[in-house]
């Protein structure tokens, strides 16, 4: 949890935003009804702030990145590959995974509100979020890979994934050169949540990171 | 409906401005919401579709002045007390004053928190044949329902080619406003960039989405 903002309303109570009021109020109403147990909302927040993360993501992409028939069953049926990963088996139904190549570079986003694959990366950042990204990427996408100081080469294919169902895609992006003998532990490492999203691409082998 | 949500090749909203810190939530209060809106759909409160139209529901300033969670607070709250789970009054108060009604699959305690991580499944037995096979070209309906859809705004009238199958799934259209799940082939169709954003587009570019049957035509 963050608790780097600069407010002081802890010591009084009057100084709760108006917003934060009504949250409070809500959820005191729906705990008085019966319906939710305060606990148990502490830990849906806590298995979000701890369990779910582009970790996910990472691992199954290096382990594409070093074996081949993970990669031809993960491009095949995303959900089922994943399923096979005992540490990585939150993933539900209908993941599918698009492979980055020398000639086609994809980029997911969800124009009509956030669709995004938790499971794998966590919950989406505000910028994947909000207007600028859902309006542009799909009219504009390398404008928008420009606002993240990324650029394509001219003639490669751009292929934007609207996520307009209850399908989730994955990103596949392309192993970095001078990986070669790399475990997947350290490919993982290079393996960035943009470069999942196709709004980036992963660490180049020493980068900092 | 044809609401601001539906935000696809709008113009003017300026550069996507990644965070360098990215916190998860940037006040408490949003990891709240998050879970009181998980809690009370897993409770059967209401579903995905449902949740989502009620956020598009908002009033348009109020949707693009507010942020990602305070949409979710306001669609949360706003249901609610329209499925009669709670009353003005009680939200006014801040208080409960009369029982609450029964939950679909009862309270929300700890014991349900682990199956919430993972996700539903929205894959249905199918009710009749795929119309559709992958190749196929199809045009995106020009339809205008006032009510919540999927099939965003431009690529209304639009030819597209059939990718993928994913099988049969719940369809939001009729899930969204509580007509049962009434389960839709759902096809990956992909459109070349210069169809949906003419002559002068990226000719790199082509754009999908994943469209229910009802949404299409053969072309």
């Amino acid at each position: 949890m963050s608790h780097d903002h600069d407010h002081h309303h802890d010591h009084d109570h009057s100084e709760l935003s108006e917003t934060e009021l009504r949250v409070r109020a809500l959820e005191t109403i729906l705990t008085e009804k019966g319906y939710v147990e305060p606990a148990a909302l502490d830990a849906i927040i806590q298995a979000y702030e701890t369990k779910i993360g582009p970790h996910n993501g990472a691992r199954v992409v290096a382990k594409a990145w070093t074996d081949p028939a993970f990669k031809q069953a993960l491009l095949e049926d995303g959900s089922k590959a994943i399923g096979t990963l005992g540490h990585v088996s939150r993933v539900g139904d209908h993941l599918v995974v698009v492979e980055n190549t020398p000639e086609r570079h994809n980029m997911v986003v969800c124009t009509l509100c956030s669709c995004y694959p938790w499971e794998m990366l966590g919950l989406p950042p505000v910028w994947y979020k909000a207007a600028p990204y859902r309006s542009r990427a799909v009219k504009d996408p390398r404008g928008v890979l420009a606002d993240f100081d990324v650029s394509l080469p001219k003639d490669m294919e751009i292929r934007v994934w609207d996520s307009t169902a209850e399908t989730r895609f994955l990103v596949l992006p392309m192993r970095p050169a001078g990986t070669e003998g790399w475990s997947e532990e350290q490919l993982a490492e290079l393996v960035t949540r943009d470069s999942m999203i196709g709004t980036g691409f992963p660490k180049a082998p020493g980068a900092p990171s | 409906m044809n609401g601001v949500h539906d935000m696809g090749g709008m113009d003017g909203f300026g550069k996507v401005e990644p965070e360098p810190n990215e916190p998860m939530f940037h006040e408490e209060w949003e990891s709240r919401v998050l879970a009181m809106v998980r809690a009370m759909g897993a409770a059967g409160a209401f579903n995905i579709d449902t949740s989502r139209f009620y956020r598009e529901t908002l009033p348009p300033h109020v949707y693009l002045s507010s942020s990602y969670y305070k949409k979710w607070f306001l669609g949360l709250e706003e249901m609610l007390i329209e499925k009669g789970y709670l009353t003005r009054e009680e939200v006014a108060a801040g208080h409960a004053m009369q029982p609450g009604k029964a939950l679909k699959h009862g309270k929300f305690d700890l014991g349900q928190v682990e199956r919430i991580m993972v996700r539903g499944k929205f894959a249905r037995p199918a009710p009749a044949p795929a119309k559709f096979n992958v190749g196929d070209r199809v045009r995106a309906k020009n339809i205008h329902p006032t009510t919540h859809t999927r099939l965003p705004r431009y690529v209304r009238g639009h030819v597209g080619i059939v990718e993928l199958n994913h099988g049969c799934h719940v369809f939001p259209d009729s899930a969204a406003m509580e007509r049962g799940e009434n389960p839709q082939w759902l096809y990956t169709v992909v459109f070349e960039g210069r169809d949906l954003w003419g002559a002068d587009g990226d000719p790199t570019l082509k754009v999908s989405i994943d469209a229910f049957e009802p949404y299409l035509d053969p072309a």
